[in-house]
């Protein structure tokens, strides 16, 4: 035990393939919630995944995982499930069999393992179909199953390559419901996926990474001050546009004060939002302008990624 | 560090170490691993390959009842020693241990599911282990069959002088022996293959270079001969072969060790192959895109 011992921790993590890297120099702190590894395919983001669970080594630095290592496979792997993007499965395995045995393994009893079975399979939503082979399964059912394989013990650590993949919306609701409620008891969730706007929802903070680097790390909304020098959007419902975007001309932050169509709203791109806001006070004080709404308007996960990398991330 | 210093440490490392977790472990990754190599279509050229001999010799049984002589059972005790020694040691056991064993680890790599194995909370030397055991009691319940079959159709043809020869004269011994060895060749080459799996990504081709290292290691110096299979194994066998022409290559005892140096050696080599696997098995990745 050399690190905190609710954190995952990567220090100074670099992996390489032969010449080719995997990724390079990652240094970051994990607290308990949903963490959302975003970025386009080959970013790097499964390379973390397996190094975090040990199916790869580091070519140098170090990981903890609740100040455990992979190298103490006993008590790392009952804290921590992994759910891979490997859609393939041990040849005539049944759904239950490839729940429990694994179970089996962990040191549960029959009657236990049986129990805890029955249990992921009710909660990923896969009972009824749980004594046919997996091999005739639908996608989104194997994804499912795979699902209900990490969580079934009950890990502290939960972590998820792709798991929206393949599912259909009621599904994919439900498996975000799901991954919600175990966040919510203090748990970490690991989450990599290309649909953004499910994870920017769903997320406590967010690891963006590009060809191997993590180019920001934090809650959205740090990430999002990170990128000052880029120009944030934000959009203004108001009675008197015109006046609102001269007013907002004024001021050496604002680069740019577009009038919407409908002639009620101006989209402003500034650099210190703060200051902006400090504005529409006084406008809205000095009664020049009726405000009904004012939002950022790129305040997710999508807009910084393509502020950073200048893509937008997917499809992985 | 003196020497109580150090039996101390490992008293206390064996204490801590949760033995029943292992046991009951080691027992799943069995049965997992035995219905998944042996009750399997993929393997039925293994099953061949193991009753071929005794194919033959129930046709020869068939064919030649009305036909059979006392005096070719002396005859017909050298060729079963040929069966077993030069094909079942030579061929049948090391090629279907090829396929067994290699497939433990590098069969899941194919199929893409050893990193199932790999997120339990399980030691790799334990699913080392697990899987060494799982392809060893199908080895050798293929070829135990196969060889008891091949020694029982036999000397069954041979009616009372038969029984006569296995319950009252050497054949009882002979089969123990037999079966002895068999399940030593099995573990001696599963052991080989094993390691060869996790030393590389295709092990036919180092698994061809055995073949000939076995073929040819009784021409090295003896301490090289410790290192081959074969080198324990025809010490064990009860029926000697006569040597004659080129296969006397695979008969010659070079030098004579007891039977029990001999399973002793055998076993030293197995455990010594063993945990160069525990150390490999360390070493791995899960990397199918390789693959």
């Amino acid at each position: 035990m050399t690190s905190d011992a609710r954190q995952i921790v990567f220090k100074n993590v670099s992996k390489f393939y032969g010449e080719v890297l995997g990724v390079n120099k990652v240094s970051f702190s994990l607290q308990p919630g949903i963490t959302s590894l975003v970025g386009p395919n080959g970013s790097g983001k499964t390379t973390l995944m397996n190094l975090l669970t040990g199916l790869i080594g580091p070519s140098q630095g170090v990981i903890y995982v609740l100040g455990l290592t992979p190298r103490q496979p006993i008590e790392f792997f009952r804290q921590v499930g992994f759910c891979t993007q490997f859609d393939s499965f041990p040849p005539g395995t049944t759904g239950y069999d490839f729940i429990y045995w694994p179970l089996r393994l962990h040191g549960f009893g029959r009657d236990q393992a049986a129990k805890l079975t029955n249990e992921a399979l009710e909660r990923a939503g896969m009972a009824q179909v749980a004594r046919r082979r997996v091999a005739g399964y639908s996608k989104g059912m194997r994804q499912r199953i795979r699902l209900a394989q990490a969580i079934a013990h009950h890990p502290s650590v939960l972590v998820l390559d792709e798991p929206l993949n393949g599912l259909d919306p009621m599904a994919r609701a439900e498996s975000i419901a799901l991954f919600e409620a175990i966040a919510k008891q203090g748990m970490h969730v690991i989450i990599s996926s290309h649909i953004l706007e499910e994870v920017d929802r769903i997320s406590d903070r967010v690891v963006l990474m590009s060809s191997g680097y993590v180019v920001a790390e934090g809650q959205i909304r740090e990430v999002r001050r990170e990128v000052q020098d880029h120009p944030m959007q934000i959009l203004v419902r108001c009675s008197n546009a015109a006046r609102l975007a001269a007013a907002a001309f004024e001021l050496d932050h604002v680069v740019e004060a577009k009038i919407l169509n409908d002639g009620h709203g101006v989209l402003v791109r500034t650099r210190d939002a703060e200051q902006f806001y400090l504005l529409l006070n006084k406008i809205v004080s000095g009664g020049l302008v009726e405000i009904d709404a004012v939002a950022p308007a790129d305040d997710d996960v999508n807009s910084i990624y393509q502020y950073l990398i200048g893509s937008d991330g997917g499809p992985a | 560090m003196n020497a109580q210093d150090l039996v101390a440490r490992a008293q206390k490392w064996s204490k801590e170490q949760p033995w029943r977790l292992f046991g009951s472990q080691i027992s799943i990754l069995v049965r997992n691993e035995v219905r998944r190599n042996l009750f399997t279509r993929r393997r039925i050229w293994i099953y061949l390959l193991a009753l071929i001999p005794a194919l033959i010799i129930l046709t020869h049984l068939i064919v030649g009842k009305y036909n059979v002589d006392v005096a070719q059972m002396e005859i017909d005790t050298q060729v079963l020693a040929g069966i077993v020694q030069l094909y079942y040691f030579r061929l049948g056991i090391f090629f279907a241990c090829m396929a067994i064993f290699t497939w433990l680890f590098r069969g899941e790599m194919v199929e893409r599911t050893l990193h199932y194995q790999f997120l339990v909370p399980v030691r790799r030397e334990v699913l080392v282990v697990g899987k060494f055991l799982a392809g060893g009691l199908v080895a050798i319940t293929l070829f135990e069959t196969a060889v008891f079959a091949c020694f029982y159709l036999t000397y069954a043809r041979f009616g009372s002088a038969g029984k006569s020869y296995v319950f009252d004269g050497p054949g009882l011994g002979q089969l123990g022996s037999y079966l002895l060895v068999t399940a030593l060749a099995c573990l001696g080459y599963g052991a080989v293959f094993l390691a060869l799996s996790l030393l590389f990504k295709n092990p036919i081709v180092p698994g061809v270079v055995i073949m000939g290292w076995e073929a040819i290691a009784p021409i090295f110096p003896a301490w090289a001969q410790r290192l081959s299979v074969t080198f324990y194994l025809k010490h064990l066998c009860p029926v000697s072969l006569p040597v004659i022409g080129p296969l006397a290559i695979f008969t010659i005892v070079a030098e004579p060790v007891s039977p029990f140096i001999a399973v002793l050696g055998l076993l030293c080599l197995i455990i010594a192959i063993l945990a160069l696997s525990c150390f490999l098995i360390h070493r791995m990745e899960i990397t199918y895109t390789a693959e």
